[in-house]
């Protein structure tokens, strides 16, 4: 299945049409240095810490998984990857440029480079747009970018029949909605996907599939990632690079066998301790 | 600020009851049970509106009904023709100057209604584009229209409609103009409020994040998913236009005679109220059943709706 | 707790931190939070003036829109002459913002100028009138709340039933009446056919009891649907089912814990209706020769008497921003979840 599925975008991953000159592909695809974003509490008014100094970095190609429980200030993290919220203050470099100092126009330009799977695929689809229409939206906005593959294809390669491009979202299973999200993602030829809880919202069952599908999606398609998770299992399965965050702070970071094998914080140690089966997994 | 906060979450409370019956329907059967349900309420409720219109409409090109603007001194405050007294030919009787009651029902029922869809509009359209830009853009933007809102919401609007048509003189534009200015602000208040949670959904994110502009993603994404919404205040809106310009025709600053209007037919009532009770028993009845019919589908369309309701 | 309760009427900033139980993470000193506290009611009460302003504003611009005030007055036979006299002495002669700015000085030292068709202070004539409308709506929303509450009360307790529906029905029904037509009717019933109380004028309590159930229906219908919609959101909490399970009797759970809970916006809509009523007071004056605001205001437009419309706009809309801030206050005293 996944050799098919790599055969098939074999083809069209030669060229990028998307790739901006000056980058040369080989720094660092997102460059975060001692980011601080704070956010203003809706009751009490009062400025707190989303994310507090944190710096990572993410290579051409590379998986970088970022762990943590709900309130951690993963989310804010990613949405600042993306340059589609809040950007706080410090360093943050895409391919190579400050978010921060583009301008509007520039910075659309810039987006499609980064492309985002959230946790609701149903939030995430206009409720009112078949797949192919939001599809022919997609190439609308990006017609160069997105002119490699055809929908049937795209389909195919998320592994979805081609019958469901008439389909409305309240017509899809989470699954199914969570992979036509992935297929809008990679339409785009990203340099970077950002992966916010991709499969916490899905049922167990399909959680594996939708998994493997981004990793072999991101794989083929050159891509690098950003994985948010709160589930260290599935970090561990497709991270290369891992950060634990705590309270808006990495308080771990290093590569996953390493993190998850010989970890040194506490707080990592007790996550680590509390995943199911982690024992028989340590001893492997 | 939070006074806005305040009377906007009553009001969404209040704009979506729950009506009756269709919680338990929802818990009992998921599945598409209560939304045909739903459909079939609206249809039940729509028919009769339609069938008002069409008649008032059709019916005076028969031919069966008295030329309304007729008069016939000699036969002034005929009663209805099931009382003692009434005859077949005048079916709910006449008024002062002997005009036919029931033509009259028909021909002011034209205005009223023509009043109610237009009124309605010039309230939502203007209330729309407001409440969207206020909602989508938040910033200094959101903050001067709520304020402005509330400013509009804190004028007694029965004065300004008042001083409105007291300089300009009464028309039927300057009614159009007052019901506009009086509707807009609630319609506004709430289309904000849906607005802000649509402005708030992933997809949004995921369509910036395909480069789509934010006049595009206003104009194709957050709109169509207000349309629901917006159909619905449109229609409330339409019992709120009926009652404004029958109360306005009443105290003699709306519709003015030779037009014909429910409300103007309720003022030329009132004098002859204790002699002749039904030309204005039978305006005010048609208004009420009209504006109760236009409340019932409008609720039933906005509980359709409500985005709060539809999310799962 | 009581502290809290004490801040947002005072006004002023509260002495000491409360031991509320907010997440404390990287919480600021505690004299912070005080003076935040002290910051969001300056913020309210500043965005309360701003509202008014607008509304004032909007009064004023009305008051320019409606045209010569001298022909009104001098016929439109009085010559050029007379016109400016007149002008000069109704100050219209000056910059429209030195008018402005002559008018908002007004409103501040509680002068809402002169009429044009009594010669006497408008805001004396809106004091001498407002008692007859306060009754009014008074009785109205007292009415109101004994009949609204509990229907909405009985449709939440019986949900899908046909007490439900007639009750709602009953409330949709109210909310599409036209009051003034309503108000004939009632005339027209009771005080002509059956002869059992006064159609106009006022007086006697007995005078006051149509007037009052005209009034009454639309809040009523208001209310009932408010209550009926927050009651059957509060009754299926978990909280109802605990209390049940403690064997409290159905009487005591619907009321002290349902409607308790319910309270709240029940009376937020109160307050903001009472403010609507003293517009709708407007129709119901007329029908029955009822001499309050409303019977003034229409007599001042019926002459386009522009300063006494303006001024009543003006008194309405502070009215009803006073109601906004009371509402405010009811929910810092009551909703223990807020601040």
């Amino acid at each position: 299945m996944a050799n098919t599925l790599e055969q098939g975008t074999a083809a069209g991953s030669g060229r990028r049409p998307g790739t901006p000159p000056g980058d040369g592909g080989t720094g660092p695809v997102l460059e975060i240095t001692d980011l601080v974003i704070e956010h203003r509490r809706e009751r009490s008014r009062e400025m707190f810490r989303a994310v507090d100094g944190v710096s990572l970095a993410i290579g051409a190609g590379e998986t970088v998984g970022v762990v943590g429980e709900s309130g951690s200030g993963k989310t804010t993290l990613a949405m600042a990857a993306t340059g589609l919220g809040a950007t706080g203050s410090g360093g943050l470099r895409l391919l190579g440029r400050d978010l921060r100092a583009l301008r509007s126009r520039e910075l659309r330009a810039l987006r499609p480079e980064v492309q985002v799977v959230f946790q609701d695929p149903h939030g995430s689809l206009d409720p009112r747009q078949s797949v192919r229409s939001g599809l022919r939206e997609l190439r609308g906005l990006q017609p160069e970018r997105t002119s490699w593959i055809d929908d049937e294809a795209l389909l195919e390669q998320v592994r979805l029949a081609p019958e469901l491009l008439d389909r409305y979202p309240h017509q899809l299973s989470g699954g199914q909605a969570q992979r036509v999200c992935i297929a809008r993602a990679l339409v785009m030829r990203p340099r970077l996907i950002v992966a916010d809880e991709p499969t916490s919202g899905l049922d167990v069952s399909v959680q594996a599939d939708v998994l493997e599908l981004l990793r072999a999606s991101q794989r083929t398609a050159g891509a690098s990632m950003l994985f948010i998770s709160h589930d260290l299992a599935v970090v561990r399965s497709i991270c290369q690079q891992v950060h634990v965050m705590f309270r808006g702070k990495v308080v771990e970071s290093g590569p996953v066998d390493q993190v998850f094998t010989d970890p040194q914080d506490p707080y990592t140690r007790r996550l680590i301790e509390a995943m199911p089966g982690a024992r028989w997994r340590a001893r492997r | 600020m939070s006074q806005f906060d305040a009377s906007a979450t009553a009001s969404a409370v209040e704009l979506a009851p729950a009506p009756p019956g269709r919680r338990r329907a929802t818990r009992r059967a998921g599945g598409d049970r209560p939304r045909r349900a739903r459909r079939t309420s609206v249809f039940w409720l729509s028919a009769p509106l339609i069938l008002i219109a069409v008649t008032v409409v059709v019916l005076p090109w028969t031919g069966l009904l008295h030329d309304p603007h007729q008069q016939d001194l000699g036969n002034p405050l005929a009663p209805p023709a099931v009382l003692s007294g009434g005859e077949w030919s005048h079916p709910l009787g006449t008024d002062k100057l002997g005009q036919d009651v029931l033509a009259r029902l028909v021909e002011g029922g034209r205005l009223t209604l023509l009043i109610g869809l237009v009124g309605a509009l010039v309230a939502i359209g203007p209330g729309t584009l407001v409440g969207v830009l206020a909602g989508y853009c938040r910033g200094w933007v959101d903050v001067v229209v709520s304020r402005v809102i509330d400013a509009q919401l804190a004028l007694p609007f029965i004065l300004i409609a008042l001083a409105v048509i007291a300089s300009q003189g009464s028309s039927l534009p300057i009614l159009f103009l007052v019901l506009a200015l009086t509707g807009w602000a609630p319609c506004a208040r709430v289309t904000r409020s849906v607005a802000m949670t649509v402005r708030e959904r992933q997809f949004v994110l995921g369509l910036r994040a395909a480069g789509a502009s934010e006049v595009r993603i206003v104009l194709r994404h957050v709109v169509p998913n207000l349309a629901g919404t917006i159909v619905a205040l449109g229609t409330l809106q339409v019992g709120t236009a009926i009652l404004v310009e029958s109360a306005l025709s009443f105290l003699g600053l709306g519709i003015v005679p030779p037009d014909i209007s429910w409300g103007a037919m309720l003022a030329s009532g009132q004098d002859v109220l204790s002699r002749a009770w039904w030309v204005a028993a039978f305006p005010g009845l048609a208004i009420t059943v009209v504006v109760l019919l236009v409340n019932l589908l409008g609720d039933a369309l906005l509980t359709h709706h409500d985005p709060r309701k539809r999310r799962r | 707790m009581t502290q809290e309760l004490q801040a947002p009427l005072a006004g002023s900033p509260p002495v000491a931190p409360s031991d509320r139980s907010a997440p404390a993470a990287q919480s600021p000193a505690p004299s912070g939070r005080g003076a935040e506290r002290a910051r969001r009611i300056l913020l309210r009460v500043g965005g309360a003036l701003v509202t008014l302003l607008i509304a004032v504003t909007i009064a004023f611009a009305l008051g320019r829109m409606s045209g010569d005030p001298t022909s009104t007055i001098l016929g439109p036979m009085a010559s050029p002459e007379q016109r400016e006299a007149l002008r000069a002495e109704l100050g219209l002669d000056q910059p429209l913002i030195v008018q402005y700015l002559e008018y908002l000085r007004g409103i501040v030292t509680g002068d809402l100028g002169t009429s044009l068709q009594f010669y006497q202070s408008n805001t004396q004539m809106i004091a001498d009138r407002l008692p007859y409308t306060l009754q009014l709506v008074g009785a109205g929303m007292l009415l109101a709340v004994l009949v609204g509450v509990p229907l909405g009360v009985l449709a939440a307790t019986r949900e899908g039933t046909w007490w439900d529906r007639g009750a709602s029905a009953l409330a949709l029904l109210g909310q599409s009446v036209p009051v003034f037509w309503l108000g004939m009717m009632l005339v027209l019933l009771f005080a002509v056919k059956l002869d059992l109380l006064p159609a106009g004028q006022s007086g006697s309590p007995q005078h006051l009891v149509l007037p009052a159930l005209t009034m009454a229906l639309y809040p009523m219908a208001h209310i009932a649907r408010l209550t009926r919609a927050t009651m059957s959101e509060v009754l299926r909490e978990p909280f109802i089912d605990a209390a049940r399970a403690r064997g409290l009797a159905t009487r005591q759970v619907v009321w002290r814990h349902g409607f308790g809970n319910a309270a709240l916006p029940v009376l937020t809509i109160v307050v903001l209706q009472t403010g609507t009523l003293l517009s709708g007071a407007v129709a119901v004056e007329y029908v029955y020769s009822w001499p309050g605001l409303g019977q003034l205001a229409l007599q001042a437009i019926q002459f386009r008497d522009f300063p006494l419309v303006q001024a009543i706009v003006v008194f309405g809309a502070i009215t009803f921003v006073l109601l906004n801030q009371l509402v405010d206050v009811l929910h810092a005293l009551i909703d223990p979840r807020l601040r």
